[in-house]
């Protein structure tokens, strides 16, 4: 074949684009063959495809997706988390002339693909996956208002991790950084195909995003169950409105940001390039517009998580409801007008950037008060140590280091010796860890027993927190302490030899972190073996509060057989309070959605869009986007979609919980 | 464990960790400059203001939390209490007090902080005499080097620094490819290099020494290299310095200059003892390269081009008057 024809069929896709020649790569690449193969071959073995498809795959009901999103993200965490090890690894040992075993261009894509990887796919679709399994639930509906919409956003969501983690094994990642500054991610300085997964990669998986965001603001404002105010809903299911809210306010920014990038290193336009009138400025404003929103994105429903938890574990009401969700609301607004904190270096004025400066430090008014209100609830409580409570307990003490930390950083001037150094990087692994990685943990231990109807084995669930809380403060105090000694970030090799023992520690502590995520994964496979003894019958195991524990675990496809009518912020604990009896009788069929597999369909030719895109394979990215649209249209034309669940059905299901609870 | 040896092992983890602390060097925290010294002082101030606030929030968690344990029977159980007004008063207006002090200091010291502002003082209680002229020094970030043009001395060097003390000392900062940061921690905070414009630093160094500079923003492979030696000189060692670069040193012009901008790693230390008087000015407006146009060029003729947009002609303009209004 001639070089035209060949560049024609595989674009800019050579063999040379197969990292066979780097051996930590290959080794990975066969491990994860193995692994995948393993797993592949187990589901064809035990016939689990067609299972998987039709129960899981094609399913439009909220909970299964809720439980997929988090699935996926636990797959994510485990790449994210490798990339972590292996930077602190290089790190400890890059001294004295001594290279570390990754050269810049593997450390810097390790780097960049960690920070892209924990946000993107770990901690959004962690809390995206709570949002999915929980809001219904909680405001007493029968699904989200968009039940194909929730399927389709998180198939383009996975769709967005595949192709991220395509570039492990077919050409290379971004070395760009996580948000891919220009002039840096420019055609001149970035010219392989790194920034093009990255772009294609985020552009896919915020498609998911954004639409996911859509579907529950539009569950939450039009689906709550009669009597439920916006002042009655739970705090969790305020906080993620709030978070939806953001979601689709931000992620649009962040798209067209990116839209701009693609046109820069596609056609040649000179939006960022520092050439013709291009200006660098604009995406690093642009993109932080969007990045700001963002971390109250992720930490958002985690601050309605430690809620729920803390109230229910302290067997109280929340202390200050309406300022809780007061200062939910004036956070959601305050993180509009802050931007600018991340780049306070870039030669704004003084009164720029203390502008910034001190609309940073408003955000921790609400967000202290949110501190008090949590430390007030369990003020003549009765509090019952669970593990949710324990990561929630974790959480208070841990993240107010971290915001103390943040408000240091929104000092414009404090900001010029601490920016880009490690210290930023402990606050924000401070906040990121001591908040939204304790607060899913929390999450996860919480609602496990509602998913599946088995608690999880407390045990290892202790030991999941401890070596994660403790592996936290020796993996991050260190570069608090590094940071004053005025080192920054990103480094692959370092020339201080009085460093070392820092970054050490820092290794160690990564290490007990490993430790906390094995034992989380063993405390699973533990439950799933001892479910009988951990089984929950009555759906309500922790004495819970708000409607989602008022069904059975796992809550029935249709959720409530009947709607249930609130009167109170705490309905659940309202109801056992009041004498509530279930009804036993009197039930009528339940319109329910159609499961279907176009999500999954349009995520997989996504997935060959982007790759096709950024191996500039024309003919390929032109079929697979046709066909992306034919999908769609096809669907468009799909009337069967819904179905009723027959009375005697739900009769049945009904009458089986009657058997499971204790009688009264 | 026995107790004794579970005290032993635990004096020597917190030996572990203080120990490094004693040893190591927080150039934030004892800087050599009296801009930087600020800064420090800064984060003391802040962090100290916030403690206020941390530290009850940590002790009164732990207490309650222990207080209110589920086997502590004798504590006050009120499952149904969860309002008082009093108290959310309090609540919000605690951290309020605190960041108003915080947001106070903060207006303040980012205006006189701000890196942009020409000095008016050497150190503490030494303000500026009029006669003490500043030193310039045009500051250009190349892959993966630093270049030090002195336009006053007629000098430049690159990955090497030095000033005397007690001088103020204004930076001109831009970069000639992609963004970088600037940053002395023992001299003053950092401020971004980027290609095509021009920023600003005013910073002085109060005690001689050798400090690390560095750029502190991620600029491709050859970033953890990309450092330099900031030498801080009594006036004697300075002109010591100047007079080396200037016997030791070759010319730096377009040409050697379009040599060096290459992309390179680990760049040994240079000394230029003449340099081109217009190549800053060129290096900002992009147009080192010969036959390239200049940005400032580029823009006026866009600007001309817009002013030159004809007016609409007699007809089109009737066209218009006719066009019924909708």
């Amino acid at each position: 074949m001639t070089a035209d024809s060949t560049s024609l069929l595989f674009g800019k896709l050579t063999l040379e684009a197969i990292p066979y020649h780097e051996p930590i790569l290959v080794a990975t690449f066969i491990g994860v063959a193995i692994g995948g193969l393993a797993v592949l071959g187990a589901l064809t073995y035990f016939r689990l495809w067609g299972y998987l498809w039709t129960e899981w795959f094609t399913s439009i009901d909220h909970k299964k997706i809720g439980i997929m999103y988090i699935v996926f993200a636990i797959i994510m965490l485990l790449r994210g988390f490798a990339d972590a090890l292996m930077m602190r690894f290089q790190q400890a040992i890059a001294f004295n002339g001594h290279e570390g075993y990754f050269p810049p261009h593997h450390y810097d894509q390790i780097f960049t693909a960690h920070g892209v990887i924990m946000i993107f796919f770990v901690a959004m679709p962690f809390v995206t996956g709570l949002m999915n399994f929980v809001v219904p639930l909680q405001i007493g509906a029968r699904d989200v208002s968009f039940p194909f919409l929730n399927n389709f956003s998180f198939w383009m969501t996975v769709a967005g991790g595949i192709i991220v983690m395509i570039s492990l094994f077919v050409g290379e990642f971004a070395k760009t950084g996580w948000l891919a500054y220009p002039p840096l991610s420019d055609i001149t300085y970035s010219p392989d195909v790194g920034v093009d997964y990255y772009i294609w990669g985020l552009q896919i998986a915020g498609i998911g995003t954004l639409l996911s965001g859509v579907n529950l603001i539009a569950t939450i404002l039009k689906m709550r169950a009669p009597g439920m105010s916006m002042m009655k809903m739970p705090v969790f299911t305020w906080t993620a409105f709030c978070t939806n809210v953001l979601i689709v306010a931000a992620f649009p920014v962040l798209t067209a940001v990116l839209a701009l990038l693609t046109l820069d290193r596609y056609v040649g336009t000179h939006f960022f390039t520092n050439t013709d009138g291009g200006s660098a400025m604009l995406y690093v404003n642009l993109i932080w517009i969007w990045g700001h929103p963002e971390v109250y994105i992720l930490v958002l429903p985690v601050f309605g998580i430690f809620s729920e938890v803390v109230s229910t574990f302290s067997a109280k009401r929340l202390f200050g409801y309406t300022s809780m969700v007061y200062a939910t609301v004036v956070i959601t607004i305050l993180s509009y007008i802050v931007w600018l904190h991340h780049f306070f270096t870039m030669g704004s004025g003084a009164s720029v950037n203390s502008f910034f400066g001190i609309t940073t430090m408003i955000i921790s008014i609400p967000t202290g008060a949110k501190m008090f209100n949590w430390l007030f609830t369990m003020y003549h409580g009765r509090i019952k140590y669970e593990v949710p409570m324990l990561w929630t307990i974790g959480f208070m003490v841990t993240f107010v280091i971290g915001g103390m930390t943040g408000v240091l950083l929104a000092v414009p001037p404090a900001d010029f010796v601490l920016h880009n150094s490690l210290f930023l990087i402990a606050h924000f692994h401070n906040v990121i860890i001591g908040g939204v990685v304790f607060g899913v943990f929390a999450g996860i231990n919480f609602w496990f027993p509602k998913a599946f109807g088995f608690r999880l084995n407390a045990f290892w669930g202790k030991m999941s927190f401890w070596f994660w809380f403790i592996g936290f403060y020796f993996a991050f105090m260190p570069l608090y302490v590094l940071g004053l000694m005025g080192v920054t970030r990103r480094m692959s090799q370092f020339e201080d030899p009085s460093l070392q023992i820092w970054f050490v520690i820092a290794a160690f502590g990564a290490f007990l972190i490993l430790l906390g995520i094995g034992s989380f994964i063993i405390q699973i496979a533990y439950s799933i073996w001892k479910r009988d003894e951990l089984r929950d019958e009555t759906g309500d195991p922790w004495n819970g509060r708000t409607l989602e524990w008022s069904t059975s675990s796992p809550p029935p496809a249709y959720n409530f057989a009947f709607t249930p009518v609130v009167h109170e912020v705490d309905q659940w604990w309202f109801m056992k309070q009041n004498g509530y009896k279930r009804p036993l009788s009197g039930f009528i069929p339940i319109h329910m959605p159609k499961n279907t597999g176009t999500g999954a369909i349009i995520g997989g030719l996504s997935v060959v869009f982007g790759f096709a895109m950024v191996w500039h394979i024309w003919w390929l990215a032109i079929a697979s986007f046709v066909a992306i649209v034919a999908v769609t249209i096809v669907h468009t034309f799909n009337y069967n979609r819904d179905f009723y669940i027959p009375a005697e059905e739900v009769n049945a299901v009904e009458a089986r919980r009657t058997q499971m609870l204790p009688a009264e | 464990m026995r107790p004794e040896s579970k005290m032993l092992s635990r004096a020597g983890l917190i030996a572990a960790l203080v120990l490094p602390l004693a040893s190591c060097n927080m150039v934030v925290m004892s800087p050599s400059g009296d801009i930087a010294a600020q800064q420090r002082d800064l984060i003391v101030i802040s962090t100290i203001l916030m403690l206020l606030i941390v530290v009850p929030v940590i002790f009164l968690t732990l207490l309650f939390a222990w207080r209110y344990r589920q086997s502590n029977k004798t504590a006050k159980y009120d499952p149904e209490w969860h309002h008082s007004t009093r108290l959310e008063v309090v609540i919000w207006s605690a951290p309020l007090a605190i960041i108003i002090a915080l947001g106070a200091i903060t207006w303040i010291s980012t205006h006189t902080l701000d890196p942009y502002r020409p000095l008016d003082r050497i150190s503490e209680g030494q303000p500026l005499s009029a006669d003490h002229k500043p030193m310039t020094v045009e500051v250009v970030a190349l892959d993966w080097k630093w270049l030090f043009i002195y336009p006053e001395l007629g000098i430049a060097s690159v990955n090497e620094l030095a000033a005397p003390i007690d001088t103020p000392i204004r930076f001109k900062i831009t970069s000639a490819s992609v963004m970088n940061s600037f940053y002395i921690p023992a001299l003053a905070g950092q401020i971004y290099a980027m290609a095509g414009m021009e920023t600003k630093l005013h910073a002085v160094i109060n005690k001689p020494g050798e400090y690390e500079g560095f750029s502190a923003n991620y600029s491709g492979a050859g970033f953890s290299h990309m450092r330099f030696k900031f030498h801080g000189l009594d006036q004697a060692g300075f002109d010591k310095w100047v007079a080396d670069v200037k016997a030791s040193g070759t010319a730096l012009d377009k040409p050697t200059y379009m040599q060096l901008e290459k992309p390179s790693i680990k760049e040994p230390v240079r000394h230029y003892a003449t340099t081109d008087s217009s190549l800053y000015s060129a290096i900002v407006d992009m147009c080192v390269e010969p036959g390239k146009m200049c940005m400032s060029e580029m823009m006026a003729m866009d600007k001309g081009l817009i002013c030159r947009i004809p007016e609409p002609t007699t007809a089109a303009r009737e066209e218009k008057a006719i066009r019924p209004a909708t």
